[in-house]
């Protein structure tokens, strides 16, 4: 398996640099002051750099690594939600509730494999106990709103993001001790998609898919990234279950849902009034803008590994 | 103070503050939009909205190391020199300035105390409210502290400073914060023009802050 990672880490470093190099050619040809797009692809790639830096150290820890590093993804996921949101000075318990309880309990029971809680955790009890606390203080004002935005805060930021891990609890016959790449697919295909996405609709985009949500998402670049991303998964079959066939389908079912997961991402903003979710990442904005494709397809992805493959 | 009593306080007082400002960036994510004004190590009176104790360290989190070294934040005398352990917290671990709102010897005027600072090349985080907003208003009228400070030392920058969100990090009467964003925004620098009366600049200077609220409906 560490000869599949490191075929994996060696082919995203080859990637990076080259991407690197052509970014700065772009910049030395173009004229000065340099455009706000090659600006932003430049600060893009460099932050992509530093993620994929990140994911490497996550995978050499293995299990504690990744565990660890998508709580605090979910972290960062959940904090930037619930900032945008409405939130009186009655819900601060509840608040502090899905920082300091159930963000660390959901990937307890990612750690612990145990499956029948996980699945249900936050769908059931949360769902049921946080607008019951937020009854039992009294404040009724703009209650309905608070709760469901409460609710799918804990439902996007950590139940979705916390599939990513869970990976690693499926047991696959004759993948154990592999499932590692399974993340690693599904990470790799789904930012994939979306990069494959962003550089089809700005070298073909004309049709835009939703004026109304997304105006830089095209159907020129959802069709080029999601086609070029099943072959990207296609291609990367030898370090999963799947055949190559298989694998380009979940990975075109993966990537449809990444990019649903960015059209409703983008809804949330707009309604919102911001333009990006955060500012933790130079160039990509918050956290989420990162990650909502992925929050998205992880738990899809998750179960149909799990229906078909698992015994 | 001995040499090595002076090193130890020294060495006490920058693990606090980059300890805290650590803390600040870990829990809210701080950072600095600089709309108006630049970081700058020149003498300054950087004053802002206040609704929780957090707020100085919000803001010093946003000032480089060495400006952060220079600049002290005007506290309540009442609240923090009440025990040794505050006065400790407040003058020893945080450099911060203890002032009096109800003062009675001439030592305890809090202008002089300010302008004292000032006079050693040192600059200040005010928070000219007086005390902290536990209101539904955004941010209350000013003290008078802010134009006559600018009057003594008319060579100080005033920077207005938002700094937004704190209210809900940390709401009235709780002491966990739940992690949320938070930004804050440094302004044009405010001065007092010729001939403008006291109240006159104070409602200006408050209009200004308020002005940089870059989600104003989110107040509530």
């Amino acid at each position: 398996m560490r000869h599949d990672i490191s075929i994996l880490i060696i082919g995203l470093f080859a990637v990076l640099t080259t991407a690197s190099i052509v970014a700065a050619i772009l910049s030395a040809r173009a004229p000065k002051p340099l455009s706000s797009t090659l600006v932003n692809l430049t600060q893009r790639i460099n932050a992509w750099w530093v993620m994929v830096a990140l994911m490497t150290v996550a995978f050499f820890f293995g299990r504690y690594g990744l565990t660890i590093l998508f709580a605090l993804i979910s972290f960062a996921s959940l904090r930037e939600f619930v900032t945008l949101t409405h939130t009186r000075r009655s819900d601060h318990w509840v608040l502090l509730g899905m920082f300091g309880i159930i963000i660390p309990f959901q990937y307890w029971l990612v750690w612990t494999a145990w499956y029948g809680l996980f699945v249900i955790f936050i769908p059931v009890y949360c769902f049921l106990l946080m607008p019951a606390i937020t009854a039992l203080h009294g404040d009724t004002e703009r209650f309905l709103e608070r709760i469901a935005a409460q609710q799918w805060a804990v439902m996007i930021s950590v139940y979705c993001v916390s599939h990513v891990p869970a990976l690693l609890t499926l047991e696959v016959p004759g993948f154990e001790g592999r499932n590692l790449l399974l993340i690693a697919f599904l990470i790799i295909v789904v930012q994939g998609s979306d990069v494959l996405q962003y550089i089809f609709g700005k070298l073909f985009g004309k049709h835009r898919f939703s004026p109304t949500v997304s105006p830089s998402k095209t159907w020129e670049g959802l069709i080029g990234g999601l086609v070029s991303a099943s072959l990207l998964g296609a291609l990367l079959s030898f370090v999963t279950p799947f055949s190559p066939l298989q694998a380009a389908c979940v990975a075109f079912v993966a990537c449809s849902m990444g990019f649903l997961g960015g059209l409703v991402a983008s809804a949330i903003k707009r309604d919102q009034g911001v333009k990006d979710w955060g500012h933790l990442i130079e160039g990509h904005g918050g956290m989420m803008d990162r990650t909502d494709s992925l929050i998205f397809a992880a738990p899809i992805f998750f179960h149909i590994v799990r229906y078909f493959w698992t015994v | 103070m001995s040499k090595l009593a002076l090193k130890t306080f020294t060495l006490l007082q920058t693990v606090t503050s980059v300890g805290l400002s650590a803390l600040a960036w870990v829990v809210t994510g701080v950072r600095p939009i600089w709309n108006g004004s630049l970081p700058s190590d020149r003498q300054r009176i950087y004053f802002a909205n206040h609704t929780s104790h957090g707020d100085f360290i919000l803001l010093s989190a946003c000032l480089s190391e060495k400006e952060r070294a220079i600049t002290h934040a005007v506290a309540a005398g009442e609240y923090w020199g009440k025990s040794r352990l505050r006065r400790f917290i407040a003058e020893d671990m945080l450099s911060s300035v203890l002032i009096n709102r109800q003062w009675t010897k001439p030592e305890e005027n809090p202008i002089e105390i300010m302008l004292s600072v000032l006079d050693q090349g040192h600059s200040l985080i005010l928070f000219p409210e007086g005390t902290r907003n536990m209101t539904e208003e955004p941010l209350l009228a000013f003290r008078s502290g802010l134009y006559n400070l600018s009057m003594a030392r008319p060579e100080v920058e005033l920077i207005p400073c938002w700094i937004e969100n704190m209210s809900r990090v940390l709401p009235k009467g709780q002491f966990l914060p739940v992690p949320l964003l938070c930004r804050v925004v440094f302004g044009a620098p405010v001065t007092v023009a010729p001939g403008e009366e006291r109240r006159a600049f104070l409602d200006r200077a408050h209009a200004t802050l308020l002005a940089l609220n870059p989600r104003p409906e989110r107040d509530d």
